[in-house]
């Protein structure tokens, strides 16, 4: 009746695991306990969760990133407190417990912090950037949050019933076998690594089909915003990238629910075959994570310092390499597993090629600085401190492709990848939030918290990482829940110092929030254009209307927004307003995320029915929705003008083309 | 099927029609023969094997392409432009991914034994 | 080169346009699907040829398949392509009852098709030759089980498309569903070419 779920699955065997779920169940219940006091269900379910608007959905993905870049803090937390102090003793963690951390951390951090956080920003940002309405597909939009909403609650209902993986983030067989790893934990990760990917890979399709298709008039492709064409090579990525992963988690799950061969023991199994599938999508996916983040820095470092960014075609070109070459490389990642002398020296060789395009990428900001007027605001505190941290996390790549030196799998790799990670991806999430939170809200984030937090985040990072460099180089592995080697405690405890660090970055952040909404009347943008910016998003207002544009702009060259500005034509009034047809809500999005947690839950606990019921209610979300072919709205030209006029600056409004 | 539905034109005209179906039926035609030859091949065996999958090879990629012309109107007008470019980047990483997987596992396996 | 459609500076925005933009953004998003459907393939290809000689226990590979049996799945399949082609065409020529012949006809063929492959799977499982036994097999089962799941899914589309003809006629809509079905269908017979020409065909030989 219920499969493989019984009341053992509850967390009564540990005090550390019933806090968890306490938390989480807590959580989820004081969430609703607040919305159901303010009496706002309903304004949430009209404004928010049956939302087709792009910019509500791309805020609701940086709400869910940052909530789950809690959780995945907390994961850290407890491994670095593990660390310190278990030398010589079993510490606070029994290894069960530490191995579904270090899972788990890594699996939310990839999964549900930077991708919800890069696609929220697409979602937010791009759309505007290039002068369209909508994206090309608003109702595939919201089933990919919801989705991917689903993914992360999986991985956190796992802390109540049952138990996450202890496989790593890369779930290598044969140890995520039904042999090696029989309970729950591996299917947990299964399903909710599937939810999160098909949802991205219908990202992909989506952004990659509004940049191609949507973009205003006269917008060339060699005339979009550096952001924007992030934008396009990450999808492109996406797509191509994804099925990867897709049929890597798929045949793990083959094996483990139909005792297929494909990566078992013995009966012809190959798990270095899985090896291989996975790092296919892996490598791809690190690409994923940081070209929408130098698409950010390319953003700031033009506006921040006065000047059109340096050598835009070279920027273009490099995106472009390095969205080629990151699919032809993927063996780096696993050198030491035994390939012959000319396979590894063919991959070992092509993947520092990438340095090359990133060089070019880094020179060019910097000499868009050089003789610049620098402001140093915290989204460019946050640039900055990328370049510096970045060039080093790079270098120690350099050193990681050389095959047979002894540090690989230690924690100098650990370091390597948390250098690229952490001041080169999420420095370049936070930077874009701070830059575009006054678009999305209509008031700026607080200076002074969020200077703190950068320094916080920053100083935090090199405590945290710089010493698990050296412990590496001493020979520490990777993964360790206790160790013996006495030399290695002090660094352990640096580490565990700028982990507290990162914590106070984290609290400062939502301080900032907090005092950002308490003092929001006097940080409010009247302009629309905080920064003086110069593309097109700073063109609407702030927030912008449903429709973005009252008047869709024609482009004549790169940083549209700054020419209008420079010829006056920012201040203009459309001689007359025009009817827009814009999407209308649905809630079949949610439905069909909902219904999706129901189906993979019940595949993870193997109660049948019920994901009949959940998948049944999948293709009934979805066939609602496919037949709608008139779902739109209209909105009339008098309404149109009524929103416009109630901007309360002039400068916003654009000409388009003379009526 | 046909080209993509345009809503200014109603295609009624019997000619238009004509052009299509014949346009179908030598697809069908050619995929038929390029079917025919290489199951000949591995039925009377009338040449090495080596030899029967080379020709196997070369009758399927053909056929795919008489599919994608003639059953998917993929040509080389303006208006399939943007699908073209999205194929062939898909065939580039299709041979980058499969090949490479290849040379991997067969690499690894030779060092297995 | 951009793709981008002038809009309301030219006046109110016509549900006529808003339409045609839509469709052919469909059209094109779809044909991405498919680019990532062909990964998910090709991977699937890729991992059966690297296992394709994983028979851990000795079973024997080569008298698993039967060379009729494999010919005339392939024709079922390549007739279905050149009736759904004929429904294309009655569709392009607005004859609505005449697309719905062809479409049923389509459907045919393609249950044709799915009933063979099951019967050949059960075949082989009741031999003891299931996914279950080997690496080989798994893979096997899982390629050819994926491209049949892809048809079957293909024909509960029919089914509604066929639905959707039924009560609303050939409006534009439904025209460019049926549109996208056909990419569908077509890719799919493209993807068994793969599969005999990669599977079966070698393992005969």
């Amino acid at each position: 009746m219920l499969g493989k779920l019984t009341i053992d699955a509850l967390p009564f065997y540990s005090g550390i695991a019933m806090g968890g779920a306490l938390i989480v169940v807590l959580g989820v219940l004081g969430v609703v306990a607040l919305v159901t006091w303010l009496g706002q269900w309903r304004y949430l379910w009209t404004e928010w969760l049956t939302s087709l608007d792009h910019k509500k959905i791309g805020i609701m993905y940086v709400t869910l990133a940052l909530l789950m870049l809690v959780r995945g803090f907390i994961d850290a937390m407890m491994m670095r407190t593990q660390q310190a102090v278990a030398l010589n003793s079993d510490g606070y963690l029994p290894p069960g417990h530490f191995d579904q951390i270090f899972t788990s951390h890594a699996t939310i951090m990839v999964f549900f912090v930077a991708i919800p956080f890069l696609v929220g920003l697409f979602n937010v940002v791009v759309p505007q950037q290039i002068g369209a309405r909508r994206v090309a597909f608003p109702f595939m939009n919201s089933v990919c949050l919801w989705m991917t909403t689903a993914g992360a609650a999986l991985v956190m209902i796992s802390l109540v019933i049952g138990n996450f993986s202890t496989a790593g983030w890369n779930a290598y067989p044969p140890y995520s076998e039904a042999q090696f790893s029989p309970d729950v934990g591996v299917d947990y990760w299964i399903w909710a690594i599937l939810l999160s990917a098909v949802g991205s890979m219908l990202t992909g399709i989506n952004f990659l089909v509004t940049i191609v298709k949507r973009r205003a008039p006269g917008m060339r492709l060699m005339m979009m915003p550096l952001f924007t064409w992030a934008t396009l090579c990450t999808n492109i990525l996406m797509v191509f990238a994804f099925p990867a992963l897709i049929v890597t988690a798929a045949l793990l799950g083959l094996d483990r629910y139909l005792g297929m061969h494909f990566f078992t023991e013995g009966d012809g199994g190959n798990a270095m075959n899985y090896v291989s599938l996975f790092w296919i999508w892996g490598h791809p996916d690190v690409y994923i994570l940081i070209l929408p983040a130098f698409g950010v820095y390319s953003e700031v470092v033009a506006t921040f310092s006065g000047r059109r960014i340096f050598g835009y075609e070279s920027l273009v070109y490099s995106t472009v390499a390095i969205t080629v070459l990151s699919l032809v490389v993927w063996l780096h990642h696993f050198l030491t597993m035994g390939a012959g002398a000319d396979v590894n020296a063919f991959f070992g060789s092509a993947a520092p090629l990438i340095a090359i395009p990133t060089a070019v990428t880094i020179f060019d900001w910097l000499f868009t600085m050089y003789r610049g007027r620098v402001q140093f605001t915290v989204p460019m505190l946050f640039t900055l401190g990328f370049i510096v941290t970045f060039i080093i996390g790079g270098m120690t790549g350099a050193l990681l492709a050389v095959v047979p030196v002894d540090i690989h799998n230690t924690t100098f790799l650990v370091a390597h990848f948390h250098n690229l990670l952490i001041p080169g991806a999420l420095f370049g999430y936070f930077a874009g939030y701070q830059y575009w939170f006054p678009k999305a809200f209509g008031f700026k984030l607080e200076e002074k918290w969020g200077r703190r937090a950068f320094w916080a985040w920053i100083v935090g990072f090199c405590l945290a990482f710089i010493p698990l460099s050296i412990v590496g180089l001493m020979g520490m592995p990777q993964r360790l829940n206790r160790y013996y080697d006495a030399s290695w405690q002090p660094y352990l405890i640096v580490a565990e110092c700028g982990a507290l660090f990162i914590l106070c970055g984290i609290i400062f952040l939502a301080v900032q929030l907090a005092a950002s909404i308490r003092n929001r009347a006097a940080l409010a943008v009247s302009t629309g254009d905080p920064w003086d910016a110069r593309t097109l998003e700073w063109a609407t207002a702030s927030p912008p209307a449903a429709y973005n544009f009252a008047v869709v702009p024609h482009v004549h060259g790169i940083d549209p927004w700054w020419a209008m500005k420079q010829a006056g034509a920012a201040a203009n009034r459309p001689a007359r307003f025009h009817d827009i047809i814009m999407p209308g809500n649905s809630s079949a999005g949610a439905a069909l995320g909902a219904m999706s947690f129901v189906f993979a839950f019940a595949m993870v606990w193997q109660i049948w029915w019920l994901a009949a019921v959940g998948a049944l209610g999948m293709f009934a979300a979805v066939l609602s929705q496919t037949f709608r072919d008139h779902a739109e709205h209209r909105i009339p030209a008098s309404e149109v003008e009524a929103i416009e006029s109630r901007r309360i600056l002039a400068a916003p409004l654009i000409s388009g083309v003379p009526t | 099927m046909a080209a993509p539905p345009r809503l200014s034109k109603m295609p009624t005209s019997p000619h238009r029609r004509q052009s299509t179906i014949k346009g179908y039926l030598v697809g069908a035609v050619l995929a038929l023969v390029l079917t025919a030859i290489p199951f000949g091949l591995v039925a009377t065996r009338t040449l090495r094997p080596i030899q029967i999958l080379v020709v196997i090879g070369i009758a399927g990629t053909t056929q795919a392409v008489v599919h994608l012309r003639y059953f998917l109107h993929l040509d080389l007008k303006p208006s399939s432009q943007n699908k073209l470019i999205a194929l062939c980047f898909a065939a580039v990483v299709l041979f980058i991914l499969f090949g490479g997987t290849l040379w991997i596992m067969f690499n690894l396996n030779y060092r297995k034994m | 080169m951009t793709d981008a459609v002038v809009t309301a500076g030219h006046g109110d925005e016509t549900a006529a346009e808003t339409a045609e933009r839509a469709i052919d953004e469909k059209t094109y998003g779809f044909w991405i699907y498919l680019m990532s459907d062909a990964i998910i393939f090709a991977l699937l290809f890729a991992t059966f040829v690297v296992m394709s000689h994983n028979n851990a226990d000795g079973s024997d590979r080569h008298t698993l398949f039967r060379l009729p049996h494999t010919f005339a799945e392939t024709m079922l399949l390549l007739a279905s392509s050149t009736t759904l082609g004929c429904s294309g065409a009655a569709m392009a020529a607005g004859q609505r009852w005449r697309t719905l012949i062809w479409l049923g006809v389509t459907f045919l063929l393609g249950l044709g098709f799915v009933t063979m492959e099951i019967s050949e799977f059960y075949r082989m499982a009741a031999a003891g030759a299931g996914p279950w036994r080997n690496g080989f097999l798994s893979a096997f089962f899982t390629l050819v089980g994926t491209h049949a799941i892809h048809v079957s899914a293909g024909l509960v589309w029919i089914v509604l498309l066929g639905c959707e003809v039924t009560l609303r006629g050939l409006n534009p809509f439904v025209v460019s569903r049926l549109y996208r079905f056909g990419l569908f269908w077509h890719f799919l017979v493209i993807v068994w070419i793969g599969i005999f020409s990669v599977v079966y065909l070698p393992e005969i030989l």
